[in-house]
């Protein structure tokens, strides 16, 4: 069973598109760090533009923002989707958790940022329903609310959006560790359920979750799209900052940017190593504790508390979503009325136009960079299969990589690529682009159920006459169809929701939803910025709608 | 049905199969005469289904097998499964849910076998499964043993040389069990196809009637 020629070659294809500009994109952005930069006549080695950045004078509150921020939002996220599951996975309708929580991971992170911002601004939703009977305000506060100057939007923000994708990981690695026979066990030795979870289900579970974890920390520390909505400016995280240094006419500040960006990619490296050490030394304290025999109980104030608070966070992502959906079809919607007071559907209509080449731009890029992920990745499952080769562990640590180095860490490189084979600013490049982030989740999607696909199907197949290549689009796609659906939906949504990687691709040539709502979100025109969040919301929504819906059946006779 | 009959002895010379350095076949010698059933029985571990995957040229990268798989005088050991044509059944029907009844049958007919002549080998093939008019249905919405008989019409259709049975009866009750061997015995014979059984069930051997080999572990 010899693979053919060009699926053979589908691994190291998929790398090449994949990890090769991950690598030039890192490699382009520390040259110019270390002063490398002929284009710009930087023609030698040296530290001068370390010197300038560590001489920046926003530097060490940027650092200090962008540490206490990304960290502060991992621990958060990771301890409440922990307690979540200690006080509430014996809730009988705990699996309900899962229908709940996976439309929240195709919302966009800035979408959820901008809802958020209209939600806590002073001018915002929960000011208006608590004035002016409970604040006593006549008119919105001049206070420094969304952003604010500790970053605390900024993390809340964060939380809303990773609490659910740590829910989610958790959910998808629990079967692995058979938690119904370890809980019954240890609920029979006395211990209550909280405990008896964090003592006995958690450190099986953690090893499982690690990489998503390190994904969440890197994101934490690097994100630039929800910092640009909630983040303080004066000064910002280190990624907005480079950003701006990277934009910025002056020429000679690329320099500096790119060392900006290499410490940014060191900051994270740091982080994860550190966290890493850190969950040894809790692992050892833990140990103590977990054989030291108590068994906990009651609770019930620790348990409702962690619901309210992990209910309010994932209500506040929605609720933020519904406020931009009514500002796209408000009028009129004074302070503090809790609704507009007149309606128009102006900013669909006459505001289409405005939004028409940014929604399409989202639509072909999502559904370009989605199929060619779904492709590569079916491409190397198939190969796997024929060779009976399946890659070790590090692979999976291959696919996490542009997960793991921030954005910022190695567009610069990837930009400079671009600009030298001539296709920076084309769509071509954006939708390529989009593929490294898009392909890792597409294949973690669609690894796990067609590796689980009973190969007895396939062996008949082959039996009945049909080829390697028949049976593959015959047999193993129609019976992967569902979770080869929702693979694509998935990659679909990741492209919706891409930043960094539209903007300097498409050096500003190719608008999306989400680089245009970004873009708005200072602007005063909150129907404009409405009318962004909500297409970019329905559209991996109703990917996933799609996806999920049921196919045509046939007769069903003798069965509902 | 007008399925070729070919007549050819399927023949096994000095098959040996391993998984890693553990040998679970050595120096297998086998000839199954056309129309005739001869029946594999062993532990589970001693291999027999190994045996089958490599008669079927299937066997998983991890094991390491010899020996020859000769069809008459053909020898078809480094043929893929799908020239070989050996009809495979497992004790699962494992008729493809994305295709209805006919589809699944349909899925058996040779490229070749075009146009009428194609829907007319299918519709023939219900009725003899005493399934006629069942074309249409999603094969879950079928009992058991409808679904095994749809297997085997399935296999059948696919003109195979000879017939590697792996437990086919396995799953079902007792006397489902019965029906259902007669059907595929007969069908077996009455095309003079080779058949290879692979059981644990002294039952299943006695009801085949032909000579039994047994397999202990590591012979």
């Amino acid at each position: 069973m010899r693979p053919t020629g060009v699926l053979r070659l589908a691994p190291a294809l998929t790398v090449a598109v994949f990890l090769g500009p991950v690598a030039a994109g890192m490699l382009g952005t520390l040259l110019p760090a270390f002063g490398y930069f002929p284009a710009l006549g930087g023609a030698a080695f040296s530290l001068e533009p370390w010197r300038m950045l560590l001489a920046d004078p926003a530097m060490p509150a940027a650092l200090r923002l962008t540490a206490g921020t990304g960290l502060a939002a991992t621990l958060i996220s990771l301890g409440l989707s922990v307690a979540v599951f200690a006080w509430w996975h014996s809730h009988p309708r705990f699996g309900a958790l899962q229908r709940l929580l996976s439309p929240f991971l195709a919302v966009p992170h800035a979408a959820v940022a901008l809802g958020l911002a209209f939600l806590i601004a002073p001018s915002g939703w929960v000011l208006r329903l608590l004035s002016p009977w409970a604040t006593g305000l006549a008119r919105p506060p001049d206070l420094p609310l969304a952003p604010d100057p500790y970053g605390i939007a900024l993390v809340a923000g964060l939380v809303m959006k990773e609490l659910p994708f740590l829910l989610l990981m958790t959910l998808a690695a629990l079967p692995q560790t058979r938690p119904a026979e370890t809980l019954a066990v240890a609920r029979s030795l006395g211990y209550a359920p909280a405990i008896a979870w964090l003592k006995a289900v958690l450190p099986r579970v953690y090893p499982q979750i690690r990489l998503p974890v390190y994904a969440v920390l890197a994101y934490s520390l690097s994100t630039v799209d929800m910092a640009l909505v909630l983040a303080p400016t004066t000064p910002p995280p280190l990624a907005v900052l480079v950003l701006r240094w990277f934009s910025d006419p002056d020429l000679a500040l690329r320099f500096q940017a790119a060392a900006g960006a290499a410490l940014q990619t060191g900051l994270v490296a740091a982080a994860i190593a550190g966290w890493r050490l850190a969950e040894m030394a809790v692992a050892l304290a833990a140990a103590a504790w977990t054989t030291g025999g108590r068994r906990g109980s009651g609770g019930s104030g620790i348990r409702f508390s962690i619901g309210a608070a992990a209910g309010t966070l994932i209500a506040a992502a929605a609720a933020g979503i519904v406020g931009m959906l009514l500002w796209s079809v408000a009028r009129v919607w004074r302070w503090p009325d809790a609704l507009p007071s007149r309606w128009t559907w102006d900013g669909w209509t006459a505001g289409f136009g405005e939004v028409a080449l940014p929604f399409g731009n989202a639509l072909t890029l999502g559904a370009a960079s989605g199929l060619g992920a779904l492709a590569l990745a079916l491409a190397c499952l198939e190969n796997e299969d024929r060779t009976g080769r399946r890659p070790g562990g590090g692979v999976l640590w291959l696919l996490y990589v542009p997960l793991l180095v921030p954005q910022i860490g190695f567009l610069f490189g990837v930009q400079v690529l671009l600009v030298a084979t001539a296709l920076d600013g084309s769509w071509l490049a954006v939708a390529w682009s989009h593929l490294l982030f898009v392909l890792p989740y597409v294949f973690l999607a669609l690894a796990d159920p067609f590796r689980a696909a009973d190969p007895r199907f396939a062996l008949v197949s082959r039996c009945l006459g049909a080829g390697p290549d028949a049976t593959f689009w015959r047999v193993k796609l129609p019976m992967l169809g569902r979770a080869a659906a929702i693979a694509l939906a998935i990659g679909f949504a990741v492209s919706v929701a891409q930043y960094l990687p539209t903007v300097f691709a498409g050096a500003g040539r190719v608008p999306t939803l989400t680089t245009e709502a970004v873009a708005l979100a200072a602007g005063a025109n909150r129907r404009v910025v409405g009318v962004h969040v909500v297409l970019q919301t329905a559209l991996p929504l109703l990917a996933f709608a799609a996806a999920a819906a049921p196919f045509p059946r046939r007769r069903r006779e003798g069965r509902s | 049905m007008t399925a070729q009959r070919l007549l050819a002895p399927l023949i096994l010379e000095g098959v040996s199969l391993a998984l890693g350095r553990l040998r679970l076949i050595a120096d297998f010698r086998l000839a199954v005469p056309p129309g005739e059933v001869v029946t594999v029985m062993g532990p589970s571990g001693s291999g027999k289904s190994s045996l089958l995957a490599f008669v079927a040229g299937a066997l998983p990268a991890a094991f390491t097998a010899g020996g020859r798989v000769v069809v008459g005088s053909r020898d078809v050991t480094a043929e893929p499964p799908e020239v070989r044509r050996f009809g495979l059944l497992f004790q699962d029907p494992l008729l493809f849910p994305h295709l209805s009844v006919a589809g699944n049958l349909a899925f058996g007919v040779p490229s070749a076998v075009r146009g009428e002549e194609r829907r007319r080998r299918v519709e023939a093939a219900l009725a003899e499964a005493d399934l006629a008019g069942y074309g249409p249905r999603d094969p879950a919405t079928l009992s058991g043993g409808q679904q095994a008989r749809v297997a085997l019409m399935r296999t059948l259709l696919a003109e195979p040389r000879a017939l590697l049975l792996d437990e086919p009866f396995a799953k079902l009750d007792a006397e489902l069990k019965d029906r259902i061997r007669a059907f595929v015995f007969d069908h077996a014979k009455a095309r003079g196809l080779p058949v290879l059984l692979v059981t644990h069930d002294p039952a299943d051997a006695e009801a085949a009637g032909g000579p039994v080999i047994r397999l202990r572990n590591g012979s």
